[in-house]
């Protein structure tokens, strides 16, 4: 069997990312963890990436409602908006948009943030300095993401169920309370449990490749664009690869 | 481990002894066998061409790189089979400035010098670690900048924060990858002069690298040239000066 140059190294990555996912893990449960790093990382990670990722949960709530409005009409349902929407978001639109969104804006100030301490010696300064780096820069940043991205994604379901619940009350009327209570109606924990799960999964996505890419960004400061660049392409792909793996295994045992 | 007896045992009047380093990187053979040894107390300038391999060899020494072959003695410690615990400690006594200076960019002035000692000097109080940090500025004539970040400073001012935040653990052993190289004349010679200051109060031994032949006569006891991977010609300032050899020669011209 031959393989093409590309093919090589897409498998060579792969592999060099499970390595590096290897040491993060051995080096997670080696002691002395970086506190406050990691709670430093929590509230960058998470500060930043609020706003942006509240206002296109809203967005894509408001938009939805309107656009599969007249199709209901058509059936006579539409008042299984909310029932539609909570369903959608929760289960689908919330954590997929939400973590592409934080591989756009994490991923990438991760891969870039890492790729120019390594071109600029500053990670090799801390190991002189008797700092693990990869404790210190790796595990905080990878732990992070991974905690943030669930919160995030919560949030992110909120608005967008508010959003959608804005654009139900352009043509109609309910009453906000009535409008949640319809979407909890629906609800159901096996609805809300893999799709809670995968988040993490997503977020550990993100932080790790961000890392992997910038921990081993080469050929100076054109190399950290690059790193930047990849980790965003590389941690998206990998958003719907988990996506997809997840409703398969959903499926297969039953929940969801 | 520093308190240790064993740690000191072989320890002499050699700080370091370097034999047989080679190193290559993908076909292009930078190191061939090099050789050195450093005395204690002593200012070693090695003095080779840009490329030659200067950084890879000081890098060597620290362990940030691992060389192809030889073997590399620091205070009595074979490097190359340290644990990582006791590399930790040894790294401790032997101070590295970067020629990039390698300034945390994120962190201000402050934060990058408290950074080693977070990790090695944990039993300080904040009192004494914030004594620590002014005294360490002061060392280098730049105590009011403690609560810039490092894009706020010049180039000269970068590389004495730099040097401040080496000095800040005491180490025995202080390695200078080209100080001097990027600043003009007199801002050369100050951190020359900041090189000897220090070798005298704190009875350092150090490595300099360098090609700037007043930083080089400011501050070296004994220089080495370094050409084509091998230890070319040693000896000091004065002798290398009255050589008649071209290639030492055009150094001095
Ligand atoms: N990480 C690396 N990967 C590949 N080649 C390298 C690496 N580091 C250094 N080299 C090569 O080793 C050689 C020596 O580099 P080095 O940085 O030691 O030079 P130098 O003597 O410090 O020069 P300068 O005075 O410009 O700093 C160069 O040819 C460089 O291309
Ligand atoms: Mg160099």
């Amino acid at each position: 069997m031959k393989f093409s140059n590309s093919t090589k190294e897409v498998f060579n990555e792969a592999g060099e990312i499970a390595f590096f996912t290897g040491r993060f893990f051995k080096e997670l449960f080696s002691p002395r963890f970086e506190g406050r790093e990691f709670l430093k990382q929590c509230y960058i990670v998470g500060y930043k990436s609020l706003p942006l990722i509240g206002l296109t949960g809203f967005i894509m709530g408001l938009v939805l409602t309107i656009q599969v409005r007249p199709t209901l009409i058509e059936y006579g349902v539409q008042a299984r908006i909310p029932a539609m929407m909570g369903l959608s978001f929760v289960r689908e639109i919330g954590p997929v948009l939400s973590a592409l969104i934080f591989a756009g804006k994490i991923g990438s100030s991760i891969g870039a943030e890492l790729g120019s301490m390594r071109v600029t010696e500053q990670i090799d300064s801390m190991d002189v300095s008797g700092t693990n780096p990869f404790k210190f820069l790796v595990v905080t940043r990878v732990l992070a993401a991974t905690c943030m991205l669930p919160v995030l994604t919560s949030l992110s379901d909120a608005i967008g169920i508010f959003g959608s619940y804005i654009a139900f009350n352009m043509r109609d009327s309910m009453t906000l309370r009535l409008f949640v209570s319809e979407v909890f109606h629906y609800l159901k924990f096996a609805d809300v449990m893999p799709a809670y799960i995968k988040t993490y999964f997503f977020g550990f996505a993100v932080g790790i490749i961000g890392c992997y890419k910038g921990y081993y960004t080469r050929l100076g400061t054109a190399g950290v664009g690059r790193a930047a660049n990849s980790a965003v392409v590389v941690s998206s792909v990998l958003i719907f690869l988990l996506d997809l793996m997840v409703v398969q295994i959903t499926d297969l045992i039953g929940i969801g | 481990m520093a308190e240790d007896p064993a740690f000191h045992a072989k320890e002499g009047d050699n700080v370091i002894v370097v034999e047989g380093v080679k190193k290559s990187f993908a076909g292009n053979e930078v190191l061939k066998g090099f050789d050195f040894v450093l005395h204690k107390g002593e200012t070693l300038v090695i003095l080779g061409r840009s490329g030659s391999g200067k950084s890879v060899l000081i890098k060597c020494i620290i362990g940030l790189m691992k060389p192809d072959a030889g073997t590399i003695n620091v205070l009595g410690n074979n490097i190359l089979e340290l644990s990582i615990g006791d590399m930790d400690k040894l790294r401790m006594r032997v101070g590295f400035l970067f020629q990039s200076n390698a300034l945390y960019d994120s962190m201000t002035i402050r934060e990058n010098l408290e950074f080693p000692m977070r990790r090695h000097l944990r039993h300080l109080t904040a009192d004494e670690v914030n004594e620590r940090v002014v005294a360490a500025l002061t060392d280098v004539g730049l105590a009011k900048t403690i609560d810039l970040m490092p894009s706020e400073l010049s180039g000269g001012m970068q590389k004495r924060v730099a040097l401040a935040r080496t000095l800040i653990l005491q180490p025995e052993i202080i390695l200078y990858d080209e100080p001097t190289t990027g600043l003009d004349p007199i801002t050369g010679m100050e951190i020359s002069d900041l090189i000897v200051e220090i070798q005298e109060k704190y009875q350092t031994s150090s490595i300099v690298i360098s090609h700037d032949m007043k930083c080089v006569e400011r501050t070296a006891d004994r220089i080495d040239v370094l050409l084509n991977g091998i230890c070319y010609a040693e000896g000091t300032y004065d002798e290398l000066k009255a050589s008649t050899d071209p290639y030492i020669k055009q150094y001095f011209d």
